[in-house]
C-alpha cells in the first residue's frame, strides 16, 4: 500500500483459536483505496477465517478489524452496506428466478431504483436473456456472471471475492477477469481476492499476502515475492512456501 | 430496524409461495384436510349424543382452527430459516446488511400473513360444511388468536435457535415441536382431565388459557379476559428468554464459525 493512500482495510493483530488450534495467528495486514490484494496460502493457511472475521461473520479471538476507518463489530450494518461478497460456493437460491434474486439482494442492500440497476448490471454481466430463468437452470458460467452481478448490486467500495473462478474453464475465467479489471478501474473497487491459480493472481493483483499456518510470509508485489524467493513465477513460489512446512 | 430489508426478506418468501406446490398445500390442503377429519369426527360425536349439551362441533372445529394457528405460526419461522440453509443462501444473507431483529421480523410478518391464509381457508371451509361460524364466538377470539400466533412464533424462535447450535440435524424438530406440545396444551380436552402433576405443565403454556377460554365461551358465552392477559403475560416472558436464547447462540455459531458451515 502506498503512504499516500487511505486504508480501506486494516487488520492488527488478529488472531482466531477454534479450541486449541490457531487459525489465524497475530495477523496484521491494510489494503488501500483502489487496491487488488490477493490472499494467498495452501488449505487450511487461515485466509477464508481471515476473510470471514473481515465480514463478521466469525468473531475474532483477538484483534481488530477496521474498514473504512471503522470497526466492524460495531458498525456492522453500515461497513457491510458498503462491501459485497461473492464465491461459487455460496450459492444463490436454486428456487428463484434470477432477476427474483437479484431484486431481493436490492432490497437487501437498500439499493434505489432496483429495477433500473438490475437492468443496467445485467447487460454488463450479459445476463439479460438469464433473468427470466430458474437460478437452478443456469450454467457455472452464467452462474458466476450472476453471482458478480449480485456482487456490484450496491456498487461496494470493497469487493471480497473468495476463489471466484475456481469452477470456470480457461476462456469464461479468462473473460471474467477482464470484466473484473475493467470495473476496478472504472469504479476504483478497492478488491480482496483469493484464488489458488497463481497466473490469474500475477495479472490481477496488485499486491499478494501470503498465509502459511495463519501467519503470514509475504507481504508484497507479485514481482517482489517472485524475486525474493528467486523463483521464476508465483506458482513456484506457492510451492516453495507450501513444501517448506 | 430497516422496511426495505424486512420486506426483501418477506419477499424471496413470497416469490416461492407462487410457485411452490408443496409450500401451497400447507398453507391450502393439509389445513382443509385436518378440519374436515376433524369435522366429521365432531358431527358424528353430536348425532350420537356422546357429547350431551355440549356443541361438540363448536368446540372441536374452534380447536382446531386454533391450533392451526399455533402450528403455522411456529411452522413459518422455523421452515424459513431452513430454506436458507436448504439453499445454502445463509452466508448470502449474512454479508448483507441485515439485522438479526430484521430477520426475526420479516420471518415473524411471513407467519401472520400463512396464519391469516389458513384461518381464512379453514373459516369458510367450516361455514360451508359444518355451519359453524368461528365469529360467532365473538371478535374477542381476534386477540386470543394474536397470543396463539405469538406463542408459536416464540416456539419457532426457539427451533431455530436449537438448529442453529446443533446445526441441521435439530431440523426435525422445526417439524416435530408441536406434536410434543399438544398433549399438554389441552387443545381438544379440558386442563382438567389430565393428571394433576401435567397440569402444572399446562399452565405453563399461553396457549392453555387460549383454548380453555375458548371453551368456555362455547359452553358459557363468557369470554375470560383473565385467561387473555395471563397467556400475554406468559408470552412476553418467553418471548424475552427465546429472543435472549436465540442471540446467545448466534453469538456461540460466530465464535465457533459454525454459520459458514451451517449450510455447507
Amino acid at each position: 500500500m502506498k503512504k499516500d493512500q487511505m486504508a480501506i482495510v486494516e487488520i492488527k493483530n488478529l488472531i482466531k483459536k477454534f479450541d486449541k488450534f490457531i487459525a489465524v495467528d497475530d495477523v496484521s495486514f491494510e489494503i488501500g483505496e483502489g487496491e487488488t490484494v490477493g490472499l494467498l496460502g495452501p488449505n487450511g493457511a487461515g485466509k477464508t477465517t481471515t476473510i470471514q472475521m473481515l465480514l463478521d461473520l466469525i468473531t475474532p479471538t483477538s484483534g481488530s478489524v477496521k474498514v473504512f476507518g471503522k470497526d466492524i463489530s460495531r458498525h456492522r450494518t453500515e461497513i457491510l452496506g458498503q462491501i459485497n461478497f461473492s464465491s461459487p460456493y455460496v450459492a444463490l437460491p436454486g428456487n428463484l428466478k434470477v432477476w427474483e434474486n437479484l431484486s431481493v439482494f436490492a432490497g437487501l442492500y437498500g439499493v434505489k431504483n432496483s429495477k433500473q440497476k438490475i437492468d443496467e448490471l445485467a447487460n454488463i454481466f450479459d445476463i439479460k436473456e438469464l433473468l427470466p430463468k430458474m437460478t437452478s437452470n443456469l450454467s457455472t458460467g452464467q452462474m458466476t456472471r450472476l453471482n458478480l452481478a449480485k456482487a456490484m448490486l450496491n456498487d461496494p467500495k470493497l469487493l471480497v471475492l473468495d476463489e471466484p473462478t475456481s469452477s470456470l474453464d480457461p476462456d469464461i475465467a479468462d473473460r471474467y477477469r477482464k470484466l473484473l479489471k475493467k470495473i476496478q478501474k472504472e469504479k476504483m473497487l478497492t478488491i480482496l481476492y483469493t484464488s489458488h491459480n497463481m497466473l490469474e493472481i500475477e495479472e490481477i493483483c496488485d499486491r499478494v499476502i501470503f498465509l502459511n499456518k495463519g501467519k503470514i510470509t509475504d507481504n508484497g508485489t507479485p514481482e517482489e515475492i517472485i524475486k525474493k524467493y528467486g523463483r521464476k513465477d508465483l506458482n513456484d513460489v506457492f510451492l516453495a512456501i507450501a513444501r517448506e512446512t | 430496524m430497516k422496511w426495505h430489508r424486512i420486506k426483501a426478506l418477506l419477499v424471496r418468501h413470497l416469490y416461492l409461495y407462487q410457485r411452490s406446490v408443496p409450500r401451497l398445500m400447507d398453507v391450502f390442503f393439509w389445513p382443509t384436510m385436518t378440519l374436515l377429519l376433524w369435522g366429521f369426527v365432531s358431527e358424528y360425536l353430536q348425532q350420537s349424543n356422546f357429547s350431551g349439551s355440549v356443541n361438540i362441533v363448536a368446540v372441536l372445529m374452534g380447536a382446531i382452527i386454533f391450533w392451526e394457528i399455533l402450528s403455522e405460526g411456529q411452522h413459518s419461522l422455523s421452515v424459513a430459516f431452513l430454506e436458507d440453509i436448504w439453499e445454502r443462501n445463509l452466508l448470502n444473507i449474512f454479508v448483507t446488511p441485515l439485522k438479526l431483529s430484521e430477520f426475526l421480523a420479516s420471518t415473524a410478518l411471513l407467519g401472520v400473513i400463512r396464519v391469516f391464509l389458513v384461518s381464512v381457508v379453514m373459516a369458510i371451509i367450516a361455514i360451508f360444511a359444518y355451519s359453524f361460524n368461528l365469529f360467532s364466538l365473538g371478535f374477542y377470539i381476534i386477540p386470543f388468536a394474536f397470543n396463539l400466533i405469538f406463542f408459536g412464533w416464540i416456539l419457532g424462535l426457539i427451533i431455530t435457535a436449537v438448529i442453529l447450535r446443533f446445526g441441521t440435524s435439530a431440523q426435525v424438530l422445526a417439524f416435530g415441536i408441536m406434536f410434543l406440545v399438544q398433549p399438554f396444551t389441552a387443545v381438544f380436552y379440558p386442563v382438567s382431565i389430565l393428571p394433576k402433576y401435567i397440569q402444572y405443565i399446562s399452565y405453563a403454556l399461553p396457549s392453555t388459557y387460549v383454548f380453555e377460554a375458548l371453551r368456555a365461551v362455547v359452553n358459557t358465552g363468557h369470554f375470560l379476559t383473565s385467561y387473555f392477559f395471563i397467556s400475554l403475560g406468559l408470552n412476553l416472558i418467553y418471548l424475552a428468554l427465546s429472543l435472549w436464547f436465540f442471540y446467545a447462540m448466534f453469538a456461540r455459531i460466530k465464535k465457533n464459525g459454525m454459520i459458514t458451515k451451517m449450510d455447507s
